[in-house]
């Protein structure tokens, strides 16, 4: 590595800036004025690699291994039914997951996210369910503390200056008080606002107040089991009848639909890395090679074709119904996963939230708001459990009490360690949750599938976590040696 | 030399029951090193953060090119131009220098990074300033040197056009040739016309930089003279006893509270 750098510092010929003067010190930016070939840039990737920077490599290759060796030992395993069967099972916790990726990257943890998804998937339910009448479906009293509970979060975050917090928690109190007749879509956009009021008040505590996160989350991690208890009441259940909610996690777009979405990723990357690719290279910046970049689009269009194409085609077990399409989750997910994406790459709150995830200190003296990011990462992540709440809420069609309990939140932590999300905070991607997502359900569906007993997934799925935990450990050990 | 471009009159401040810092004057010119010494626990460090508006002053005047300024936070001080590089260097070790450069101050194009522009503007820098250890303004700080890191910590400051640059302690965890590095960079920056304010232990670095010494004595200013004025010994006196012969406070017995 350090012979091919010295290589390349020497032969720097290539110098795009044009004043001479500067010609001399320009150069010693070697590797930021030569052009690389693609092999110099795989080699460049390999060394990295090497050196300590997985990212989501292991992961990405545990789930091709997986895949294999479900595939071999049972024969429904890689069948198009049940793909498409693994997506929308993998989808609540992939959800879940994506938003506690912003919480992990500031070092925090939330243990609240799990049941809090159960609050707000109980609240749509109810709405649903007495046909927009909350009052009704709490009773006077509940209705009153939740309706509190809702000023209280739009208190605190107009104290932050966290507008969009205090906007959702409004919407969710209009909704709430206004008594807007029900109808899937309000009932899905108050749950969301219902998460978004959990995440402010969660956050004023640890931001402001100073609540270790781990403790202010324990305790609301048992609060909200309490409330989902109370909404539902004892042994209860609540039925989801709608339609569209049912549709969510169960339905899938037509044949033509899921041709444009699939035309659309496609065409919005290709759009994305190429015009990134030639604003570098005209501004004489390095890029990587251009086959490369073609290669990794025309990579990506290959297998977006081959996967519309596979769930194109008719995956009912029986003759009766044809069921075919790409499934709702899908491009919910793939929407999630690119603003969620475009946020922590390309904005500056998302370059502030992994400055403060690896220097509080650092973050603070360079003037940007730390206790407004802080608490905003947990708005963040609740919203995202109550999007997840809602695509599990429609696979099972309904909510129980123990929504969002057992290992929900566990399971979606997970999602993002094994992804490669690390809990020291300051290193992860969005990508992450979603190929840690789909490490845990085929495992999940895999074990399922050959018979094994929820005795053996739990241990296989415990063991893997700890596998992924201990390879970002060792790297993160590597990366320290290599450095310097 | 020219108008001072920062004037500190009379700063007072406390910590509780702590008087930490007692009616300090201080001027810093531009294209001058200002070297601010005193035995620890003096409060050089106070002083620096009260200038960098990180703990609010309790009385006393800043004047910034002449204009009296109030500084409630590091944003104020950013926004005129007074850059701080702190001891432990306030980089994120995730970030690129790039990032870590424009951090808090990104450029931006219809709301999104401008990240070639960021790149560009910053090697510029680094290449003005004649840094040469860098491969690639892309690396992670995590796996820079020492020197390297402080380097870039003096450079964001610079990328900022900045009249004032504070350093604390820049030299404080560097080897030898490293140290020569950071004062090299540190004569640089006064010589493209900043202000300069040098926080030191080191004697050597001082005499070596420095235009005018600025001794720190339990919170009080005890002297501010030219460097080519006095000897090593009488600064060590004045750092420790806060006089010297003639300079320094008259009766060192008053300042102990």
């Amino acid at each position: 590595m350090s012979t091919e750098e010295a290589s390349k510092m020497t032969d720097t010929t290539e110098t795009h800036e044009a004043e001479p003067a500067q010609q001399g010190a320009i150069s010693d930016f070697g590797i930021d004025t030569t052009s690389r070939s693609a092999g110099e840039a795989i080699r460049d990737y390999w060394s990295s690699v090497r050196g300590g920077e997985l990212g989501s490599l292991p992961a990405l290759l545990g789930l091709i291994v997986l895949l294999i060796v479900f595939s071999s030992l049972s024969e429904s395993f890689f069948t198009l039914g049940n793909l498409a069967n693994l997506l929308q099972q993998g989808a609540s916790i992939t959800i879940i997951a994506m938003g506690l990726v912003f919480v992990l990257l500031l070092g925090e943890i939330d243990l609240s996210a799990g049941t809090a998804s159960g609050v707000t998937a109980s609240v749509m339910a109810l709405d649903l369910i007495n046909g927009g009448n909350l009052l009704g479906g709490m009773g006077d009293g509940v209705f009153y503390v939740f309706c509190g509970w809702l000023v209280l979060a739009v208190g605190l975050s107009l104290l932050m200056r966290l507008w969009t917090g205090a906007v959702l928690s409004g919407i969710a109190l209009l909704i709430a008080l206004l008594g807007v007749p029900a109808n899937a879509w309000i009932g899905m956009l108050l749950a969301i606002c219902v998460g978004a009021s959990i995440g402010c008040i969660t956050g004023y505590l640890v931001a402001k107040i100073g609540i270790p996160s781990f403790v202010v989350t324990l305790a609301l991690f048992l609060v909200w089991s309490g409330v989902v208890l109370q909404f539902i009441g004892q042994g209860g259940t609540l039925g989801l009848r709608d339609d569209t909610i049912f549709q969510v996690a169960n339905g899938n777009i037509s044949t033509v639909g899921s041709w444009i979405l699939c035309l659309l990723a496609v065409g919005g990357y290709a759009a994305v890395v190429l015009s990134r690719h030639y604003t570098r290279l005209r501004k004489g910046l390095v890029a990587s090679p251009t086959a490369l970049v073609l290669a990794k689009i025309g990579g990506l269009a290959l297998l977006a074709a081959v996967a519309t194409f596979a769930l194109t085609q008719n995956r009912s077990p029986t003759n009766l119904v044809v069921i075919s399409g790409v499934p709702y989750v899908v491009p919910l997910v793939l929407v999630l996963l690119v603003i969620g994406t475009f946020v922590l790459d390309r904005t500056s709150y998302g370059r502030h939230l992994y400055a403060v995830g690896g220097n509080k200190e650092a973050a603070r003296r360079a003037g940007i708001n730390v206790e407004k990011i802080r608490m905003s990462v947990f708005v963040i992540a609740s919203s995202a459990a109550a999007i997840g709440a809602i695509v599990y809420s429609s696979k099972v069609g309904s909510v129980d009490p123990n929504a969002g309990g057992g290992n929900t939140l566990l399971m979606s932590v997970g999602a993002a360690v094994i992804g490669g999300t690390s809990l020291f905070g300051g290193k992860g991607r969005l990508r992450d949750a979603v190929i840690g997502g789909a490490v845990l359900a085929v495992i999940a569906n895999g074990m399922g599938l050959l018979k094994q007993p929820s005795a053996v997934v739990f241990m296989v799925t415990g063991l893997v976590l700890l596998l992924a935990a201990s390879v970002d450990a060792l790297s993160r050990r590597r990366a320290a040696t290599a450095a310097r | 030399m020219s108008e001072p471009i920062l004037e500190l009159r009379g700063i007072n401040k406390s910590f509780g029951p702590v008087h930490v810092l007692h009616d300090i004057d201080l001027d810093v010119n531009p294209g001058e090193v200002t070297a601010l010494v005193g035995d620890n626990g003096a409060g050089k460090s106070t002083l620096v953060k009260c200038i960098a508006g990180i703990h609010p002053t309790d009385s006393g005047e800043v004047l910034f090119a002449g204009e009296p300024v109030h500084i409630k936070g590091p944003r104020d001080a950013a926004d005129l131009g007074i850059e701080v590089v702190y001891q432990d260097l306030a980089l994120a070790d995730n970030l690129d220098i790039v990032q870590n450069m424009f951090l808090g101050r990104e450029r931006t194009k219809g709301g999104l990074l401008d990240e070639s522009d960021m790149e560009q503007a910053a090697r510029k820098t680094l290449a003005s300033l004649s840094v040469r250890t860098v491969k690639s303004v892309r690396t992670q700080v995590s796996s820079l040197s020492g020197g390297q890191r402080q380097t870039v910590a003096i450079a964001k400051a610079v990328l900022w056009n900045s009249k004032v640059v504070l350093l604390d302690e820049p030299t404080a965890a560097l080897g030898v040739a490293q140290t020569r590095q950071v004062l090299d960079l540190v004569r640089r920056l006064a010589e493209q016309g900043l202000g300069v304010v040098l926080i030191s232990h080191n004697m050597n670095d001082v005499f070596e930089v420095a235009d005018k010494i600025a001794c720190l004595y339990l919170g009080r200013m005890a002297a501010v003279v030219s460097t080519k004025d006095v000897t090593h010994g009488q600064v060590v006196e004045l750092i420790t006893a806060g006089r010297s012969g003639d300079l320094g406070i008259a009766r060192p017995e008053a300042a102990t509270i």
